[in-house]
């Protein structure tokens, strides 16, 4: 096994096509140890891991906690609803004096785009974004393409529809990264007002017609509607969105295959996905879920093999 | 670099199935018992002793498992190379049974202490033992001997033990190198 050529894990376009095989190879270890009737390793015994999570979030805050206690870390949790932050601290006095209690990782999320950047410059040790902003979600696009290769054996040569808000979304970004990295072909797919200018210059198609994008692909990743990060209306109703580029069973049914359907969570179910298409068994979103654990076990893993002693 | 032979494929074929048999004397049926190798290199010893105990011994329904140790090593973030893991294939249960761990060479002992720890993800062992090709006397860190042993060798610390098999270098043998 080699070792990733980065100190943290920043976003996806820091990292290279090994660096992907290596964590996909690391979690694939971790997932049969997650399924062992006892399902922690003592590896990172010696390593104290801080989240912070400047932004809300339930899955992943509960997927990284639960990766690093199965790896033994010991874990401190901080979220800025209930911290000094509020009170006027600096991003970088806040980290300096977490990391003094002698903190060897940090995991964060935060609203800013950068930000994780900005910190691994600024203090000593490894960094891992959760998400920042509407910038990179490196975790949850490799945890996706890690559900790819688990349901079609592969990720190059695959046909991935992004679908939805595309404009507010780290997750379609570090997604069409990873993808683009491992050989697939990336569409995206939503209302011109949900999408970026110039996202062709990443080499992805733009298609505004549901229908011709899903007969196209072999994947369809589902995004929600970030409305929390809309300050205007981008769309007329949700009613006419969920008409225009909600999926459900009908749309599914009249397609000449069977596309696999992701979801990063949380679903607005009748929203940009139906429940019976939810829970259909072309759905993999809640493999999406237990793949997370195994996935930032590994990158957490290969991360703390390269903390020197 | 030089090398000697220590076993030759006819020595190693005498010694493996020495301690089939004696398994076998202390496992009779192997009803309750279970066998690991312990990756990565116990795999291969693993296998043979299993195909020795199936097709000379007729011991059929032998249940046979490989035990990854990576995670549970005492040397992480301390060696310099980057540990590499390797499969965990263990398919049943190993609460209440006897266990024998399966290794090519003991040497420190700090390989089988990992794997003491490792197989209780998998439940809590009647009993464990262990079963060892080549053991490096006086070379040990930790109070761990085997049950079962194959040749003893004597190798100072800067030699090394190399244990070949036909299936992964094309032939059975044992070398002691000497840098």
């Amino acid at each position: 096994m080699s070792e990733l050529s980065v100190n943290h894990l920043l976003g996806i376009k820091y990292l290279n096509q090994q660096d992907i095989n290596l964590i996909f190879e690391t979690a694939d270890h971790f997932k049969e140890v997650i399924n062992r009737p006892i399902k922690k390793v003592p590896s990172l015994r010696d390593i104290t891991i801080a989240n912070l999570f400047f932004e809300n979030s339930t899955r992943t805050r509960l997927s990284f906690e639960l990766a690093e206690k199965r790896l033994s870390a010991d874990v401190i949790n901080f979220s800025a609803a209930s911290s000094s932050v509020k009170k006027g601290e600096t991003l970088i006095d806040t980290v300096n004096n977490i990391l003094s209690m002698k903190v060897d990782m940090v995991v964060m999320r935060h609203p800013n785009p950068g930000a994780g950047v900005f910190l691994s410059k600024h203090v000593n040790a490894s960094i891992v974004n959760a998400g920042d902003g509407a910038h990179e979600h490196p975790t949850q696009a490799l945890l996706d393409s890690y559900s790819i290769r688990e349901r079609l054996g592969e990720v190059a040569g695959k046909k991935v529809v992004i679908v939805g808000d595309i404009l507010h979304s780290r997750v379609a970004l570090s997604n069409i990264f990873a993808l683009k990295l491992q050989g697939a072909e990336v569409k995206v797919c939503g209302p011109m007002t949900l999408m970026p200018r110039y996202i062709e210059k990443l080499g992805v198609k733009v298609e505004t017609n549901l229908k011709k994008a899903l007969e196209w692909c072999d994947i369809a990743n589902m995004l929600r509607v970030q409305n929390e990060r809309m300050e205007i209306s981008y769309f007329p109703s949700t009613r006419e969105y969920t008409q225009q580029y909600g999926v459900n069973k009908k749309l599914l049914e009249s397609l000449n295959k069977e596309i696999v359907i992701m979801h990063p969570g949380p679903i607005n179910r009748g929203v940009e996905i139906t429940s019976d298409v939810a829970d259909s068994n072309q759905a993999i979103i809640l493999d999406q879920v237990q793949n997370g654990v195994a996935v930032r076990m590994a990158v957490i893993y290969l991360l703390a093999s390269k903390i020197k002693r | 670099m030089s090398q000697k032979l220590l076993l030759s494929a006819k020595e190693i074929d005498i010694i493996l199935h020495r301690l089939a048999c004696q398994l076998i004397e202390n496992h009779t049926h192997f009803k309750n018992t279970v066998l690991i190798g312990v990756q990565p290199r116990g795999k291969f010893l693993a296998d043979r002793i299993c195909q020795i105990l199936r097709d000379d011994y007729q011991v059929d329904n032998i249940q046979l498992g490989y035990l990854d140790i990576t995670f549970y090593r005492d040397d992480f973030r301390r060696s310099d190379k980057p540990l590499e893991a390797n499969k965990t294939h263990i398919n049943f249960v190993v609460e209440d049974k006897r266990v024998v761990f399966i290794d090519d060479v003991l040497y420190t002992g700090r390989s089988i202490r990992a794997a003491l720890t490792a197989v209780q993800s998998f439940g809590r062992p009647q009993e464990i033992e262990l079963l060892t090709l080549i053991d490096r006397r006086f070379s040990r860190h930790l109070p761990i001997q085997p049950n079962y042993r194959g040749r003893q060798v004597d190798a100072i610390n800067q030699e090394k033990v190399k244990v070949h098999w036909t299936e992964n270098e094309g032939e059975d043998a044992v070398y002691l190198v000497s840098q």
